[in-house]
């Protein structure tokens, strides 16, 4: 009896149960487990997360407005837009005096930049009146407002601040879809044709990103094929082939590839020296969307080949013999039993290049002309040219959402567990 | 043993050594625009403050082109790194504008003329801003190849002339400048261009000008593009800034003409960023490289007019090529006959709703 309740109760050498003991130990290597990856954890956050965080906070921030004008903005909300009366004079008192407190902290303009993204002309409303409000010292200050600049006279002006006071905005979204908000009735109407960009840039970016993913599987494929079943010194001499380029400068071959094609270049030289075209009809094949499927497939192809490869190494020869010898005609023994098998590298390989594509822009930039940039040319110019970030992170995330959309698309279809990446 | 520990001694003085000598030297970051142009500041300011002050170390940064955004980054971490500037005078408002860059003073700040004029009166209305210290004044205007017209090209309207001068043409990919020399080839009134393009009829009206001749053009986003363009006959004529168009034609023989007609002035000039650590060390440099002299000196190295009223008779000889930069100058009264100013409040309020308009009209 004794003996059988000691033995139901297992204990390691110094007494203490197995069960506690193993717990302990489990939690140990669980703790350095955790620590060993909280670098990583703590990176990812800092250098994705936050970013990421952050751009989704920029793209709806609007409290400029009300940081700048606070007094205004309230007083505003008394004022009935659709009148069609100017507001009244409290409001006028409270615009000049934070606008005389803005010029000291040198803040007025920024309102003035916000509102010029609605409407053009704000922004030098906004700077002109920092200079102006400092010989207005008594009431009425409508008149003296007004008499500085005939703008502040107009509903429009009114409407405008009204409009675009809130904390948050859906307004740098609506210019990321070419909608945009009518001032006057707050009603949410699409730009006209001449004015409208981004929903075309977007589709053109989708269009080309999946053309290249295209031709670098069509172009990659057999190469990967190859690479995978010629003996192995022959093979790794041949993918230093393919990585070199991978090593060598992104500026340096997209520029080479501006010497090829260019209409003096090698390509249409040569096109013209044995007569296949004559001097007066050189090709335009650099400077639009050719120029940047060209140079693009050619820069994202290790992408491709590389998934294609370690897939197609681990794909036992034996399998298609075994096919062919069953009877199988050569080629239906690759298509049947071959091919379905490169499936993961073949996902791999087109989601790696299709999302790095969408999200280029140095190589549209160079040579793609007016046809072949991406909306990331756009959002480029946003950050660092217009300085719009509310503008440039709307379509960024934007642009993160269809990637993760496709992204999820792509596991329903194929399923994510059967990517391979090597 | 002993040699060991000698080794180790000597080291170790060594590096303390190279830390004193740390704490003493001050290095300022200097950001420009790199190639021949930051190469002609380093010879006419850097190489002479750094002989007269050998405690300071000046470090060249190129990323002047990515300024804005890097300068608002910067202010917004509160991690100012860099200690000068040189950005074009448009990006200098919107910094000026955000606070993210210091208000210089220019009487104060600022060396006076030889003669004592003040600052502020040798620059003149160079100064648009009040956190602007200006430096160069620069075009953006067109160059051409000789041997692949007809004829000389004289006048701006020659680039939307098909007929006489077929063959491409680059310019730049925004509407600045394009637009306005649309409208001029359309008829406007120069005078009057700027009222034109406020409306969005002349907006249309500018944009079916271009569409005469958007088949034929190539679209530039990098100064150097245009000059290579034309070295490789890709166009027959392009614009571009015009020191690069100096550099193409004077020191690469290229066989390319200078058009002046309706060039566009633009000015470019020092920044301080508000928050730099070595601010008092900054401006006594910036007080040297801005004097009368050191000014004239640059033009030595590049074909861009000194800001400075008192500079100009003190321009000289190119450094290496030996020829008068005077008439290379874009402020040369025979290259000036036709001018426009960029027009920084215009472009102020209507820089985001034109580019908007003409990516479309670039996209149809």
């Amino acid at each position: 009896m004794e003996i059988s309740q000691e033995k139901s109760v297992l204990v390691t050498a110094d007494g203490t149960p197995l069960k506690i003991s193993l717990a302990r130990a489990q939690r140990r290597s669980k703790i350095v487990a955790f620590s060993m990856v909280l670098p990583l954890l703590i990176f990812i956050l800092i250098a994705f997360l936050i970013p990421i965080a952050d751009m989704l906070s920029l793209s709806v921030d609007n409290s400029i407005t009300k940081e700048i004008l606070p007094k205004s903005v309230i007083a505003l909300q008394n004022w009935d837009e659709t009148s069609g009366e100017l507001p009244d004079e409290v409001v006028f008192a409270a615009m000049v005096e934070e606008i005389k407190k803005a010029k000291i902290a040198r803040k007025h303009t920024r309102v003035g930049q916000r509102l010029n993204y609605e409407s053009s002309g704000f922004s030098s409303l906004f700077r002109k009146a920092g200079r102006k409000v400092k010989i207005i010292k008594k009431p009425p200050y409508k008149e003296a407002l007004i008499k500085s600049d005939k703008r502040w006279g107009q509903i429009y002006t009114w409407q405008v601040i009204k409009q675009f006071s809130t904390e948050y905005t859906d307004g740098y979204y609506l210019a990321a879809l070419d909608f945009k908000r009518n001032p006057t009735t707050g009603k949410v109407e699409s730009l006209p044709g001449k004015e409208s960009i981004y929903l075309k840039l977007f589709w053109r970016t989708m269009l080309l990103s999946s053309l290249i993913t295209f031709l670098t599987f069509i172009i990659g494929f057999p190469l990967a094929y190859m690479l995978a079943t010629v003996s192995t010194r022959l093979s790794n001499i041949l993918i230093i082939f393919v990585l070199l380029p991978f090593w060598t400068s992104l500026l340096v071959r997209t520029t080479s590839w501006i010497a090829l094609l260019q209409q003096e270049g090698v390509i249409n030289d040569f096109l013209v020296l044995v007569g296949i075209i004559n001097n007066d009809g050189r090709l335009a094949m650099i400077h639009n969307a050719t120029g940047t499927v060209v140079a693009m497939t050619h820069i994202l192809l290790p992408f491709m080949i590389l998934p294609l490869f370690s897939v197609m190494k681990t794909i036992p020869k034996s399998y298609v013999r075994a096919a062919v010898s069953l009877g199988a005609h050569p080629w239906k023994a690759f298509w049947k039993v071959y091919f379905p098998n490169t499936g993961p590298g073949i996902g791999a390989g087109s989601i790696l290049v299709f999302i790095i594509a969408i999200g280029y822009y140095i190589t549209p930039a160079l040579v793609g002309g007016s046809s072949g940039t991406f909306i990331s040319n756009r959002i480029a110019y946003h950050i660092s040219s217009s300085l719009n970030w509310g503008l440039g992170s709307a379509l960024g995330v934007i642009l993160l959402g269809i990637v993760l959309a496709l992204f999820m698309l792509y596991d329903r279809i194929v399923g994510i567990d059967n990517m391979k990446l090597g | 043993m002993k040699k060991f520990i000698r080794a180790m001694a000597a080291t170790a003085v060594m590096v303390m050594v190279g830390f004193v000598g740390q704490a003493m030297a001050t290095e300022l970051v200097v950001v420009s625009w790199g190639g021949a142009y930051t190469a002609s500041q380093q010879k006419a300011y850097h190489a002479p403050y750094m002989k007269l002050n050998p405690g300071i170390t000046i470090i060249n940064d190129d990323s002047a082109g990515s300024a804005v955004a890097k300068l608002r980054a910067m202010s917004q971490a509160g991690n100012v790194t860099w200690d000068l500037v040189d950005a074009v005078a448009s990006d200098t408002m919107i910094l000026c504008d955000e606070g993210i860059i210091e208000v210089i003073d220019h009487d104060r700040d600022l060396a006076p003329a030889p003669d004592g004029t003040p600052a502020s009166k040798d620059f003149g209305g160079f100064i648009v801003s009040e956190c602007f210290v200006p430096q160069i004044v620069y075009s953006t205007t067109f160059g051409y190849r000789k041997d692949l017209v007809s004829r000389p090209m004289s006048s701006i309207c020659d680039i939307f002339d098909l007929k006489s001068f077929p063959g491409k043409r680059s310019l730049e990919k925004k509407p600045i400048n394009n637009l306005e020399w649309a409208l001029i080839c359309d008829g406007v009134a120069p005078a009057k261009v700027y009222d034109v393009l406020g409306t969005s009829a002349g907006v249309d009206r500018a944009l079916a000008k271009l569409d005469t001749i958007k088949s034929q053009v190539v679209w530039w986003t990098a100064g150097a593009q245009t000059p290579q363009l034309l070295a490789d006959g890709e166009v027959i004529v392009g614009s571009t800034y015009n020191g690069r168009l100096f550099a193409l034609i004077e020191e690469q023989k290229q066989p390319v003409a200078m058009l002046w007609d309706w060039q566009v002035f633009d000015l470019d000039g020092w920044v301080v960023p508000k928050g730099t650590k070595n601010k008092a060390e900054v401006m006594k440099f910036l007080r040297f490289a801005t004097d009368t002299q050191r000014l004239a000196d640059q033009a030595k190295f590049i074909s861009y007019g000194p800001t400075r009223a008192s500079s100009a008779p003190l321009v000289g000889k190119h450094a290496t090529l030996g020829i008068e930069m005077a008439p290379h100058m874009p402020t040369d009264p025979n290259n000036a006959k036709t001018t426009l100013l960029f027009n920084y409040e215009f472009w102020a309020d209507h820089r985001d709703d034109l580019d908007a308009r003409f990516n479309a009209w670039l996209l149809k």
